[in-house]
């Protein structure tokens, strides 16, 4: 399904005098963390981390679905479902490092 | 402004918290049954869950103002253990029947395993069996895409079932166009953190227009927000939307979509007045 692209009631100019102040907070709160964990000795192996490297990355980019391109990096790949329950939750990202748990 | 919110657990919240939802103008909800955080052992504790769901909350919102109806069904949490899952089934049927129930819900899948799917499978085809209205759970974070995937593929391999009569819930950026291009309602869920927040909900809103696009708070026992729909709806003024817009979407149509059951009456009245004196000058 194509989106409308139907823009905002409010301008460009209208949406970061309204929502800077609140997304400037985010971004060094993610900024923080980070520093947060070198400060522990790092987390690079993590695979929460790896993808989150990823995701900060597409911040950086021009795309005009930034959100849905992360939403994917985060998500399992896969159509097959899991034979057996391995966990009653999800942890928000998928691990890619885990075996094919195919049927 | 009146508003319905189709999604909300308030077996999990405190009467203040139906206070609150009427003073913010909330006129109607709709309770899916779900996970109570920790599994149930036999089918009589579905039972008596769906007795309360059935017998109890309309009561307690009545006090306030506010109609409550119910979805009943297995939730994806615990619709793994396939065998109490078919002892569940087997009761369902006639508690369909029950005057607030508007249908089967929350069904859908949780991590995506081969029960999850046989149960939510079974609940379509006796949705369609009986005509009933579903409203269906999508899996959360890395597991959404994946669930919502095939949450469409059964549905699509249930032609019986009319995709109008179905909502396919908690949709976020990833799974959104995929729901709505199949004739399904979307659920956007409102979330501190693990779902959609009234910003993004208000993006999706201006992306893919109102057609077919419910709002609702989904409070629960976790971290969640009964006022998250009254939250969208400061977001929709804060970006200039028009009142005529955030009515559409916060009150027609999750009308629109109820209404499909005879059992729902259309909220009338003053609503919040009503709510206001309901908050104030009744007692439990």
């Amino acid at each position: 399904m194509t989106p409308k692209t139907a823009a905002s009631p409010l301008g460009p100019t209208a949406l970061v005098d309204e929502y800077f102040i609140e997304n400037r907070n985010r971004l060094i709160e993610v900024a923080a963390f980070l520093d947060r964990l070198d400060r522990a000795g790092g987390a690079t192996r993590d695979f929460r981390m790896q993808v989150l490297a990823e995701a900060i990355a597409v911040l950086g980019g021009t795309s005009p679905n930034r959100v849905a391109e992360i939403q994917m990096l985060l998500s399992d790949p896969h159509v097959e479902p899991l034979t057996a329950l391995d966990r009653k939750g999800a942890v928000g990202a998928y691990d890619r490092s885990l075996k094919e748990r195919r049927s | 402004m009146r508003y319905i919110d189709h999604h909300a657990h308030m077996v999990s919240r405190t009467t203040d918290d139906y206070a609150q939802m009427a003073l913010t103008g909330c006129v109607a909800l709709t309770e899916p049954a779900f996970w109570a955080g920790w599994d149930r052992s036999t089918p009589d504790g579905f039972l008596d869950y769906f007795r309360q769901l059935t017998e109890f909350e309309p009561k307690r919102a009545a006090q306030y103002g506010i109609q409550h109806y119910t979805w009943l069904g297995m939730n994806p949490k615990e619709s793994d253990n396939i065998e109490l899952s078919r002892e569940v089934l087997k009761r369902l049927p006639d508690l369909l029947d029950g005057p607030t129930v508007l249908g089967i819900g929350e069904i859908g899948m949780n991590r995506v395993t081969k029960n999850e799917i046989a149960i939510y499978t079974e609940q379509i085809s006796m949705a369609a069996a009986l005509r009933q209205l579903v409203l269906i759970h999508t899996p959360h974070l890395e597991d959404k895409h994946k669930g919502t995937r095939i949450t469409i593929d059964v549905l699509l391999a249930t032609p019986a079932l009319e995709p109008g009569r179905v909502i396919v819930d908690h949709a976020e950026e990833h799974t959104i166009a995929a729901i709505l291009e199949h004739g399904f309602w979307a659920g956007l869920t409102l979330y501190p953190q693990t779902k959609v927040s009234p910003q993004r909900a208000v993006d999706m809103i201006e992306k893919y227009g109102p057609d077919r696009i419910l709002v609702a708070g989904a409070c629960d026992w976790g971290p969640s927000e009964p006022l998250a729909v009254p939250k969208f709806v400061m977001e929709m003024r804060r970006r200039k939307h028009p009142e005529s817009l955030i009515e559409r979407v916060v009150l027609e149509n999750p009308i629109a979509f109820l209404r499909q059951s005879p059992k729902f009456k259309v909220p009338t009245g003053t609503g919040q007045a009503a709510a206001d004196a309901g908050a104030l000058g009744r007692s439990r």
